[in-house]
């Protein structure tokens, strides 16, 4: 039953998300506003989280299986990853260290900035 | 006869469950935390379809029943932020401005450098979520117009690399505040960039769990007003 109970408050809020991004033109996609409504929901105590603790945990817990079936569509892809994999694996790491050096610095960047604010004070 | 029973929904959803439990036994066996599940059970479902003769498509309208479980899990990660709620509330400024200009910069920068090595609007399209974990860069990637299957594998990839070079590169660029620490390998590599967060601290490791679930917020917002901007 608390099985059941949490599947059903999850799908309510997926079918929730999915009811405002259809209203907003598919904007944002539907579980990702779920997701946020569950969010918000939980933090003004409307649900209550060991209600849904086991199906939440069961599905991040074990994500990736559930995007096992639709990767293997790069099998269809492959004509257009082999045209210029170098390019795409480039595109990868040099992304991935932009995302790294940006986020860190920003941190670092506000940290320093407090410290030096609150030692003027 | 055979040919039927391979075909079937319940055998081929079966060879799903059966490659990922074997990638995690084998992830567990190893101890080795970077093998990623997807990308090792990729190759046994590949190979098995080949030697049956399965087209890739049939195997994927099979498992619709599997891949419908990526929105529930999208959902479910409500929880993963709220249990987070105390570290949110700690370091909301310097998380928040992390997220926001991590997520642009994940975006443009992908944008930039597929143009730079000459990558069409497809695989374009498909790598400007790939700063976000798996199942929402796989739900903003089919908003948009791009391609889900290389999107995940991007993501897969993208952490991989993450996870085996981020605290080197962050040593290389100087980052050693826990919290930037945390930040860039959350934003930059998921959830194995969290795993090695983990292994640093675990301040590192609650801001960067943090972070995955916030870029998936911003990008999912952020994307579609950027891409209107620059009008892709």
């Amino acid at each position: 039953m608390e099985i059941i109970i949490g599947f059903g408050i999850i799908l309510t809020f997926l079918a929730m998300g999915e009811c405002v991004s259809v209203l907003i033109g598919h904007f944002v996609p539907g579980s990702v506003l779920g997701m946020l409504m569950l969010f918000i929901a939980l933090l003004l105590k409307w649900v209550k989280p060991n209600r849904i603790e086991k199906v939440a945990h069961f599905l991040t817990g074990n994500m990736a299986i559930f995007f096992i079936p639709a990767s293997m569509g790069i099998m269809d892809q492959w004509g257009v990853i082999k045209l210029n994999w170098l390019g795409w694996i480039g595109v990868i790491v040099v992304t991935t260290i932009c995302v790294m050096a940006a986020t860190g610095y920003t941190v670092q960047g506000l940290s320093s900035w407090g410290k030096r604010k609150g030692g003027e004070k | 006869m055979m040919r039927e029973m391979m075909m079937s929904v319940p055998v081929l959803m079966a060879l799903t469950v059966g490659a990922y439990l074997l990638a995690v036994w084998i992830r567990t066996r190893s101890k080795i935390m970077l093998l990623n599940p997807l990308l090792i059970s990729l190759p046994i479902i590949i190979t098995t379809l080949w030697l049956c003769k399965i087209p890739a498509q049939h195997y994927i309208q099979c498992n619709s029943m599997i891949s419908f479980m990526l929105g529930p899990c999208v959902v479910a990660l409500g929880l993963t932020l709220y249990e987070q709620r105390m570290t949110i509330r700690q370091y909301l400024v310097p998380i928040l401005s992390a997220v926001l200009v991590g997520s642009v910069v994940g975006i443009l920068s992908v944008v930039a450098l597929c143009k730079w090595f000459g990558l069409g609007s497809m695989m374009t399209l498909s790598l400007e979520p790939k700063s976000v974990t798996v199942p929402i860069a796989m739900e903003v990637s089919k908003g948009i117009g791009g391609n889900t299957a290389i999107t995940a594998i991007s993501v897969a990839l993208c952490g991989l690399f993450g996870g085996i070079f981020g605290p080197l590169i962050l040593k290389l660029l100087r980052i050693k505040n826990p919290i930037a620490l945390g930040a860039a390998m959350g934003s930059g590599s998921h959830g194995i960039g969290t795993a090695r967060a983990l292994e640093i601290g675990a301040l590192e490791g609650a801001v960067s769990g943090l972070c995955i679930a916030l870029m998936g917020i911003t990008t999912a917002v952020l994307l579609p007003i950027i891409n209107m901007l620059i009008g892709i």
